[in-house]
């Protein structure tokens, strides 16, 4: 590590005006502070969030259930009132990277292979700052990136309650991330199917939606054939067998919700 | 005799309570006063030549005490790092191996090749100040695999050694073989990788030089296995300070699967540079360096040929291996492809005719030495996937074909054409009794409920043996070690009753503290807690070969009994003068000493008091009760034993499941069944890591590691694994005195053919390892 400074505001508007080219937020941590370890960044400060009571928790309100940016894993595996939800930060790393890591964390770190794209996409959620709102379908844009601009902290992300729901993931034997993982949901925009850990960034299924929306059955999805190009390829799986895995993840999505 | 807590019994570790509350007192949590810290500089490249190391801005930087380079060492005198094992060409010329400077002088070899020491007050001014050290590179062609680096047209990687071959060995009868496969039957023929590894201990590699001016003496700590050895060498090739100035303490160490054998460039750098600069230095690797430069393992590809009669008995065997040594030799790396893997090409069978040649290559990678098994998970691994491919070739059941060839348990000691003489053993016992825990005779019946719900059940054997107790000094000096494998043993009594027991073995996690005090307890009768096991200093143990090769029962154990005889030896003179007896008629049996037909006796406490309190002794008697032994074993151990595997695959995903484990080994006399247990647990994982999941992986065009860290190299987790059912058969060794082979080795050795066996009979296909979830997706799809 280099020597940084370290901030630890209360409220977001005091983290809002700490922001700026040669700062960075701190959530969890389980990101950023191993790129610190490694000499990868030298930031000047670091901007904790952790003490900005607002940005925490899991609320539930009527149809949609709003979950702060600082929630950690830990907190919505245990109190997500959407089942799909809860069973996903359950899978994400281990006991210590779920006492840490948080939804506003990954999300704005949108590593390839994490978790929670797939829920934001697959259940169509939406994404709260402290400037605006951004829908699930516009937020992750590509390999690391989003929409978030310079200084944008996320606040919340709120879920819409799907109809039903089922998240597959693949182990990467190594790390645990995701090799691949499927969400397939019934939600009121539909049939949704997102893909996380197989491409740049988390992306629709959309052929496999249409074929779901005509008839709900593994049998819908049979003859599509989901194509490699544009995979991720590595030396844990290549993309010809990334796209094996998202047709057979997304059938047993599918088998699991229709039980 | 205290059977609670003698010869036999399960007895608690003693040593788990410090590990348990915390006060485990590893390299890391030794901090001395003025404490430095070390930094290494570490080479970028895969090949390289250094034109300039410009280190004048970083000597500016806060905190900063020196930066040391290779031509400072040189300077100093300071000797290369060194192979301590000579091996002899078929054409009759030594090994070649290039000088190892322990920091790079003119080049670097591998990604990771210590360059640099920069020493300050604080790590991370040491880091900070490396970032100021300007080096200049300039990059050169290499090479990562074996087989492309002894090709013709390789980049050379040492300019003294032509084709980048270290030797090109043989073993056994070329002639006899081929004529053997030539005549045959039957021949199964096939190419196997053994993939490479990277040993991961928990703790990572560490050292601590420490220099006196008043005494002129270094105390170097480091993460060893055998500091005695680490000293030897430092002192004798390093020329890094005389013997008797040089005390080497490996405290508690965590883990280290051969890694921590090896005398590295770094410890050999901080025993030198502490008194250079008369600071305390410290270095403990991060775990990236510990990737990067712990020596890693394995990496042979092989073509092996097995001849078989039409009754499946083998009649040759021909076996051609490259193996990967990686940069430079370390200190045992041409051993471990060599007589720890050409001499258990055996196996447990009747093989009238063996031939094996090694070539070993350069690479630009790591060094490769010796790692849990050491060579016989090599071997076995060859031999146990010829004879189950040749079953399946030729029809024949696994097991059958097994016990057709095993050498009878009449047949003892048995020769072998590569020249093990095995003591002992009952290898149809052993597989008898696995086939009943797995119940193999209902297997059909669970593939079927298997296919049933469309997956892949298989079901692998492996009837290991391996070569332990490592190993008789006569042997292995006519084979081309530099040193003697005995091993030292002194036993104190303390005037209360209580024992100090310094051995020259070391504990890094195999229980020595317990299963040597149970035998000190068994023989003498001495409470389990009274007796302490002191090791891993050489200012306290008179001296010692260390732990590997599952040789610290076998040997260290066996030195502590010749100990206990002296013991015993003089406890009869001292019984028989203060009983008024002949010595002749003193009579021993756990720590009691009586005269024959009487009821005159003496306990162990009251001699070892009396021989501290020598009031009216003899002039013959001579005061005191400590006894030092030396043991060099007859032979080695042959463990052996056969395990059982039973996956499941998913030929959807290619997810492998294994079901049912069992192992059924002969390890001779068992101390601990309880640490024999343990040590088979961590053993099988191990192996199962190595068939399943691990793989060190460097990129073949930047020459980068690309599996250097635990995100990208997969150690095995527990619930990778299955519930472990495991059983001993107890044939003793009859070359040592406690009767036992070792066991620290045998789950290593056995799990990966076992479980490459049980997988690649459900795919019906071959693959290799590690059967990662896209090969045997692949295979079982047909792709
Ligand atoms: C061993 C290990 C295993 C893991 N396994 C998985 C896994 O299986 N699946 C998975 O999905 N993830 C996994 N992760 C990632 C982990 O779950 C975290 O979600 C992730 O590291 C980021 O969350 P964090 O709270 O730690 O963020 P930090 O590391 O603190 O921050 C990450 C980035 O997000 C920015 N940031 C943080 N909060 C905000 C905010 N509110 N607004 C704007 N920007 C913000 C930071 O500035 C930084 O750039 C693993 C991590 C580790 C270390």
């Amino acid at each position: 590590m280099y020597e940084f400074d370290y901030k630890r505001p209360g409220t977001i508007d005091e983290a809002a005006g700490l922001l700026n080219d040669d700062t960075v937020l701190l959530a969890g941590g389980q990101t950023l502070i191993p790129t610190l370890k490694q000499r990868l960044a030298q930031p000047e400060a670091l901007v904790d969030l952790s003490a900005i009571e607002s940005l925490r928790g899991v609320c539930p309100d009527g149809d949609q259930l709003a979950i702060g940016a600082m929630t950690t894993h830990a907190e919505v595996a245990n109190k997500a009132t959407i089942p799909v939800l809860a069973s996903l930060a359950s899978g994400i790393g281990d006991a210590q990277v779920r006492n840490r890591g948080t939804i506003g964390g990954s999300i704005a770190n949108n590593d390839p292979a994490a978790d929670y794209p797939a829920a934001v996409v697959g259940l169509n959620a939406v994404v709260s700052t402290d400037r605006r709102t951004i829908a699930a379908d516009d937020f992750f844009t590509d390999l690391f990136e989003t929409a978030l601009e310079e200084g944008e902290i996320i606040t919340n992300v709120t879920f819409p309650k799907p109809e039903a729901a089922a998240y597959i993931k693949f182990d990467n034997p190594a790390s645990r991330y995701a090799i691949v993982g499927v969400m397939v949901a019934k939600t009121s925009s539909g049939i949704r199917v997102a893909v996380t850990g197989a491409g740049p960034c988390v992306f629709r299924q959309t052929e496999m939606e249409t074929a779901l929306s005509g008839s709900f059955t593994t049998q819908a999805l049979e003859n599509i054939s989901v194509s490699a190009d544009g995979l991720n390829s590595d030396i844990h799986a290549s993309a010809e067998y990334r796209a094996n895995l998202i047709k057979v993840l997304a059938k047993r999505a599918v088998a699991q919700i229709n039980g | 005799m205290t059977t609670e807590t003698g010869i036999g019994a399960s007895v608690r570790r003693k040593e788990d309570k410090r590990f348990i509350i915390g006060k485990g007192r590893y390299l890391d949590d030794i901090t001395k006063p003025g404490q430095t810290y070390g930094y290494f500089i570490r080479s970028p490249y895969a090949h390289a030549k250094i034109n300039s190391i410009d280190t004048s801005e970083a000597l500016k930087a806060p905190g900063i005490v020196d930066i040391l380079t290779g031509p400072d060492m040189e300077a100093d005198g300071i000797g290369p790092i060194i192979c301590g094992w000579g091996i002899t060409s078929k054409d009759g010329t030594p090994h070649k191996a290039p000088a190892h400077p322990a920091l790079a002088v003119s080049h670097v070899k591998y990604v990771g090749h210590q360059v640099a020491l920069v020493v300050a007050e604080t790590l991370q001014q040491a880091r900070d100040a490396a970032e100021l050290v300007e080096i200049d590179y300039e990059e050169l062609p290499h090479v990562i695999e074996v087989g492309d680096a002894l090709a013709s047209d390789a980049p050379q990687i040492h300019d003294d050694i032509p084709g980048n071959l270290s030797f090109d060995w043989e073993i056994g009868d070329r002639a006899a073989a081929e004529q053997a496969i030539a005549s045959a039957h039957h021949v199964t023929r096939m190419d196997l990788r053994n993939n490479r590894l990277i040993p991961n201990a928990m703790e990572p590699r560490a050292a601590l030089g420490e220099y006196d001016a008043g005494t002129d003496e270094i105390t170097l700590y480091t993460t060893s296995q055998n500091p005695h050895v680490h000293r030897l060498v430092l002192s004798a090739f390093n020329a890094v300070a005389p013997e008797h100035k040089l005390r080497v303490i490996a405290p508690d160490v965590g883990g280290g699967f051969g890694s921590k054998i090896f005398i590295y460039s770094e410890e050999t750098v901080c025993a030198w540079a502490t008194k250079k600069l008369d600071r305390p230095i410290k270095w403990t690797a991060d775990r990236s360096e510990s990737f990067l430069s712990d020596a890693h393992g394995r990496d042979h590809e092989t073509h092996a040929e097995m001849a078989f009669d039409a009754d499946g008995k083998i009649l040759g065997f021909k076996v051609s291996t490259k193996a990967n040594v990686g940069c430079y030799l370390s200190t045992f790396a041409s051993a471990v492809p060599t007589y720890l893997y050409g001499t258990l090409l055996n196996g447990q069978y009747t093989m009238p005719a063996i031939y094996c040649e090694v070539q070993a290559g350069f690479t630009n990678t790591a060094p490769v030495d010796a790692y849990r098994g050491a060579g016989r998970p090599e071997a076995t691994y060859v031999v146990e996937r010829m004879i189950e491919i040749g079953a399946r070739e030729m029809g024949i059941d696994p097991g059958e074909i097994r016990k057709r060839n095993f050498i009878p348990p009449d047949a003892y000691p048995y020769e072998t054409p590569v020249i093990m003489a095995y003591d002992s053993g009952n290898y149809a016992l052993a597989m008898d009794k696995a086939q009943a825990a797995i119940d193999y005779s209902g297997f059909e019946a669970r593939k079927a409920e298997s296919a049933q719900r469309g997956k892949l059940r298989g079901i692998g054997y492996s009837a290991f043996i391996e070569a332990c107790g490592i190993a008789p000094s006569a042997a292995v000096g006519s084979l081309g070690a530099g040193v003697g494998l005995w091993e030292s043993a002194q036993v104190r009594f303390n005037p209360t009753g209580s024992v100090t027991v310094f051995t020259g073995s070391h504990s890094h996690g195999q229980g020595h503290e317990t299963t040597f005090a149970q035998i000190v307890s068994d023989q003498l009768g001495v409470p389990i807690d009274q007796v302490e096991i002191s090791h891993g200093d050489t200012g306290k143990v008179p001296f010692g070969m260390g732990t590997y090769g599952s040789r610290s029962l076998a040997v260290g154990g066996s030195a502590i009994m010749k100990a206990i005889d002296k013991v015993v030896e003089k406890s009869k003179k001292i019984a028989a003068h203060t009983l008024e007896a002949s010595v002749e008629d003193i009579e021993h049996s756990g720590g009691v000493f009586s005269v024959a037909g009487t009821d005159k006796k003496m306990t162990m406490a009251e001699i070892a008091f009396s021989a501290y309190v020598p009031h009216n002794y003899p002039a013959d008697v001579e005061p005191g009760m400590d006894e030092t032994a030396f043991y060099d074993p007859l032979n080695f151990t042959f463990p052996a034993g056969t395990h059982i595997a039973e996956v499941e695959i998913d030929p959807e995903t290619g997810t492998t499941e294994i079901l049912d484990w069992v192992a059924v080994d002969d390890f001779g006399n068992v101390i601990n069944p309880m640490i024999v247990e343990g040590q088979v647990h961590g053993g099988l994982a191990q192996g199962i890591g190595q068939a399943l999941l691990e793989n060190c992986v460097y990129d073949k065009e930047s020459g980068q590691l690309l599996t250097g860290s635990y995100m990208d190299y997969c150690m095995p987790r527990a619930d990778d694994l299955p519930t472990f059912r495991v059983e001993t058969i107890n044939t003793p060794c009859t070359t040592n005195p406690l009767g036992v082979k070792g066991c620290g080795e045998a789950g290593a050795i056995s799990a990966p053919a076992a479980l490459m066996n049980a997988i690649t009979n459900a795919l019906g296909k071959e693959i290799d390892m590690p059967a990662t979830p896209e090969k045997v997706w692949r295979a079982a799809q047909g792709l």
